[in-house]
């Protein structure tokens, strides 16, 4: 495995029933830098992202993160690899009988034997780091608003200082300002704290103001590139996504 | 992620404390450093007067965030002792992060512990909150059952306004569904008591009131109440499950934006396929309990069927049937209400349904039983 990848995929076959949803694809994700992935709908991009973390058995193909081979590691190999990524699912997928401050708190429990004390002041720097105000920490999930949850789900998703970072969606629901400032956020933490960032999304504008290549699911494999390559590429589908009319409206700047 | 261990030593100089620290600041190490950061930092007398105080992270090999929080807060213990300190970051990515967590920290500012109340005062001021609750429930259970019966009248009095097709299918699953469970129960409740009555009556050798026993028990008090606590746990939950989760997929605002009245909809079908499900299975459990009773009595006190029905019959008679089955309309409403009204309780998560689904059928058992000790006591009153 190249060290300069964080995330190697190849050969990857993902099928439900008759339906194969991906067919030998291959992907590198490079250390240090902001991915996005994206494609139509139903081409299994949340899949992939599910089938790298390990929440989807795949059927056939190699992947390898941090230079672990997630299928042939062994249980305490994959409990450790465990650690060194934080997801963020569509919504935060805060645990709803929980505060802002205990959910942050539960990876750190699980994972470390932090004193109760150190556990606490971190989950309230995570909450700061995110840009959260203070007393989100001790309202559950229902009191916050769809901004708020994402945010508080970034935050435990970023409890055990991880090296990557998967986000699935993470400006779908919010208002434009919401999701610049979502989008700014993103950066300013990937820069600071030295993250990758594995990013599916289909908002344009952050594909254009944060990304630094995009993978395109395109035709059951991955083509990737950066924004200036995409835009001119040829094939059909590629050049009506970033060239259709909210593609020209968010290329504008 | 290196391997490299992170490590803290004191080397004070004579005016000032000077920490040095290296290695890897991570949160992997973060437990093991704070109890060297603990153990390092001086007490307020070992200061030997010093008020300067400089953390030298020179040799750092690995920083995040954890590790950048930990020397903020090392400097804010410095600081609360009356030390000026000073930190020394050569990587300028490194010093880029402990800025910025400093930044957050001080945002945040200091965290008070959170206010422990003493464990007494609380669990009296617990009861408390709980006959509160209780009552604040009571008067909203009332008001809900004062809807229910208005909306009933109305529904009597334009019939056309009913979902039957809803009926019906309430029917189906309150009712039908439930034989086979409600058959086997009271069967096999039938059998015990005739069991019971049969060894202590035996005593006296008049084993043959047995008979009496079952008949009289099981029509007046245990064919209603085993079948209304089976369906209020059977049915009554699956109300509030349905109801709670679709007012969770904001299912029941919909409703209302379209113009339909959800308790019309949703509550009044399911009351009225319960009225009518719960005294035709109390019927039939009270034939089954007979019926356990019977073979109990055959089988254990060498009673004929012949003889079983022939002193059946003038052990019960009409009113010993109808003091059980006329209960069972009210424990029906009950049920229903009890169900439904806990359905529409339900506020936006999982944890609701889960929560209001339980209470419904405790509150529903317990009306149920409350409901029977009532109506037996007044029956003993009035020599009924």
């Amino acid at each position: 495995m190249d060290a300069a990848n964080v995330i190697e995929v190849r050969g990857l076959v993902n099928q439900f029933g008759p339906q194969r949803v991906h067919d030998n694809l291959d992907l590198d994700v490079r250390r240090g830098e902001v991915l996005g992935v994206v494609g139509g709908s139903g081409t299994g991009k949340s899949v992939l992202l599910r089938t790298i973390i390990g929440l989807n058995r795949r059927r056939s193909g190699r992947i390898s993160v941090l230079g672990v081979d997630t299928e042939a590691a062994g249980r305490r190999e994959a409990e450790a690899l465990l650690r060194r990524w934080g997801v963020l699912f569509q919504d935060g997928a805060l645990f709803s009988s929980l505060t802002v401050a205990e959910n942050i708190a539960v990876p750190m429990n699980e994972h470390t034997d932090l004193p109760k004390d150190v556990v606490r002041e971190i989950c309230y720097l995570k909450i700061g780091l995110v840009g959260l105000p203070a007393d989100a920490g001790a309202k559950y999930p229902s009191q916050l608003s769809g901004g708020m949850r994402k945010r508080a789900g970034l935050a435990r998703a970023l409890a055990l200082d991880p090296e990557i970072l998967f986000l699935d969606e993470p400006t779908a629901g919010l208002d434009p300002i919401g999701a610049a400032d979502f989008d700014m956020l993103i950066r300013d933490l990937q820069q600071s704290l030295g993250l990758t960032v594995f990013l599916v999304t289909h908002d344009l504008d952050t594909l254009v103001s944060i990304t630094d290549r995009i993978a395109v699911l395109i035709d059951k494999k991955c083509r990737v590139g950066t924004i200036h390559e995409l835009l001119q590429d040829q094939h059909p589908w590629i050049r009506e996504y970033f060239h259709g009319p909210r593609g020209r409206a968010a290329m504008k700047e | 992620m290196t391997p490299e261990v992170g490590w803290i030593e004191g080397k004070h100089e004579r005016d000032a404390l000077v920490f040095n620290a290296g290695g890897a600041w991570s949160m992997r190490e973060l437990a093991r450093l704070v109890r060297e950061v603990r153990a390092a930092l001086p007490s307020r007398a070992a200061l030997g007067g010093r008020t300067r105080a400089r953390i030298d992270l020179n040799r750092l090999s690995f920083l995040d965030s954890s590790g950048a929080w930990l020397v903020a807060d090392t400097k804010r213990r410095l600081e609360a002792m009356g030390v000026a300190t000073e930190v020394v970051i050569g990587r300028p990515a490194d010093r880029a992060l402990y800025d910025r967590v400093e930044k957050s920290l001080a945002r945040i500012g200091v965290l008070k512990s959170p206010a422990r109340p003493h464990p007494l005062l609380a669990a009296l001021g617990n009861v408390g909150k709980t006959v509160i609750d209780g009552g604040k429930k009571g008067g909203e259970l009332l008001s809900f059952f004062g809807l229910s019966l208005v909306l009933i009248v109305r529904a009597m009095s334009m019939p056309w306004r009913i979902h039957f097709k809803a009926v019906f299918k309430h029917l189906e699953t309150t009712g039908l569904n439930a034989l086979p469970i409600v058959g086997l129960l009271n069967f096999l409740i039938g059998v015990v008591v005739a069991f019971i009555g049969a060894v202590q009556l035996k005593k006296f050798g008049a084993e043959i009131y047995t008979v009496d026993l079952v008949g009289v028990a099981v029509l007046r008090e245990l064919g209603v109440l085993i079948t209304a606590i089976l369906i209020a746990g059977r049915s009554g939950s699956a109300f509030t499950a349905q109801i709670g989760t679709m007012k969770v997929n904001q299912e029941i605002d919909a409703m209302q934006t379209i113009g339909l009245n959800p308790i019309e909809v949703l509550v009044l079908p399911r009351i009225l396929a319960m009225m009518i499900a719960l005294p035709l299975l109390t019927f039939y459990a009270d034939m089954m309990g007979i019926a356990g009773g019977a073979v109990m009595c055959m089988l254990a006190l060498d009673i004929s069927l012949t003889s079983f029905v022939r002193t059946l019959h003038e052990a019960v008679e009409l009113k010993t049937f109808l003091v059980g089955f006329l209960k069972a309309p009210f424990c029906a409403y009950i049920i229903a209400l009890v169900g439904c009204f806990e359905g529409l309780q339900v506020s936006g998560s999982a944890e609701s349904v889960g929560t209001r689904t339980t209470m419904s059928v405790v509150e529903a058992v317990f009306l149920v039983i409350v409901f029977d000790a009532f109506v037996a006591i007044t029956l003993s009153i009035l020599e009924v």
